[in-house]
């Protein structure tokens, strides 16, 4: 009795284990907003007033808060610079100081539990190690940015590289 | 010789405060006991509250932002932060962080800041270039003042005891438990920083 149970619900464990497992390496694609984008004459998305005359008054949607919850986001493709999950509200990041490295420093990052930065960042475009973080990549957000809880202006059937490959071995 | 000298400097002294010094020192011809002790009751109140006022008149923020030298850097720079503007509209001023509250060391502090009217006299951070090449100096003295008194001044506002850590973000609640909670770091050892804009800090641990 009890193994036929155990057997009935094994690829449900299994379904639920591989969900999982690909909501660790994805996100998931976002649905398209339910207010209608109006896509102007010359191409352009008008996200802002949502195609309302310009003498009339537009309800905008509400402000978009940064995502802050402090789990490493999925990545959606190889190399992809991971994305920022906590605020960064005034942190300094100048010629002076950089806040981002006072945790995601190698020596530092084991403390406070962040991920350290990759090697990568450590060499010069000569391929040189040095000890500090290098100058090209003084400056995180350049390339690792905040998420908001925004709705996508417009829907996307885009799956990452991962998705793929689960689906390809499926079949 | 010098002594003779000094005696005769004394002796001239002397002659200037005797008239003053006798006067004081008699008893009263026209006042009444009652008089004197609750005159002189009054006046000190009224000294002693005008003294504080005058005090109290410095700790504001239109004192402090009255200089150019304050409101061209420091506090163009407090006012993006959110100890100037934040969703509750409880707002910090400078004196609430760099002055302190008990009156000893308040005290203690106006006789410090002392120097700094020197400064403002002499223009030591007249312009703009100036303070960018003091400022480290000016931030040591601030970053070991609130070092030496456990920040004391982060405290009158943000007490450990009161933080609900589950209200933080995780790594925020974790991070101030470890190391806030069990005493082994201070607010500034972290929060350099949390209201101005920073000097170049190479070399000067920030967590």
């Amino acid at each position: 009795m009890r193994g036929l149970l155990l057997r009935a619900l094994l690829p449900l464990i299994a379904a639920a284990s591989l969900a999982a497992c690909g909501s660790k390496h994805e996100e998931t694609p976002r649905k398209a907003p339910d207010a209608p984008v109006v896509i102007t004459a010359a191409g352009q998305i008008d996200g802002l007033r949502r195609g309302v005359p310009i003498d009339k008054e537009a309800s905008p949607l509400p402000m978009a808060r940064v995502e802050n919850f402090d789990r490493i986001r999925p990545v959606n493709y190889e190399m992809q610079p991971p994305t920022i999950p906590h605020a960064i509200d005034n942190y300094q990041l100048t010629v002076n100081t950089n806040r981002c490295m006072l945790c995601h420093t190698r020596s530092a990052a084991k403390k406070f539990q962040a991920p350290p930065v990759s090697d990568a960042h450590y060499l010069t475009r000569d391929g040189k190690v040095l000890e500090q973080i290098s100058s090209r990549r003084y400056f995180c957000v350049q390339c690792h940015v905040v998420q908001t809880d925004a709705e996508p202006l417009v829907g996307n059937r885009y799956e990452g590289l991962n998705t793929t490959l689960a689906k390809e071995e499926k079949q | 010789m010098i002594w003779g000298r000094l005696r005769a400097i004394w002796l001239r002294v002397w002659g200037w405060i005797k008239p003053f010094w006798t006067t004081v020192w008699r008893p009263s011809l026209h006042f009444s006991m009652g008089f004197l002790t609750l005159g002189g009751f009054i006046a000190g109140i009224i000294f002693w509250g005008g003294f504080n006022t005058a005090m109290e008149a410095t700790n504001t923020e239109a004192f402090c932002t009255s200089c150019h030298e304050m409101n061209d850097n420091v506090f163009a720079e407090l006012k993006t932060t959110i100890h100037y503007n934040n969703r509750s509209g409880v707002r910090a001023v400078c004196s609430d962080c760099h002055v302190p509250h008990n009156w000893t060391d308040k005290m203690g502090r106006k006789m410090q800041a002392s120097k700094e009217v020197w400064g403002k006299i002499f223009g030591s951070i007249e312009s703009r270039e100036k303070f960018l090449d003091k400022r480290l100096e000016l931030a040591k003295h601030e970053w070991a003042r609130l070092k030496a008194n456990d920040s004391l001044e982060c405290r009158n506002c943000h007490q450990y005891d009161s933080m609900d850590l589950t209200r933080q973000s995780p790594r925020a609640g974790q991070i101030h438990q470890q190391y806030l909670g069990t005493g082994q770091k201070t607010c500034i050892d972290c929060h350099k920083g949390i209201a101005h804009h920073l000097p170049n800090m190479k070399g000067i641990p920030q967590g």
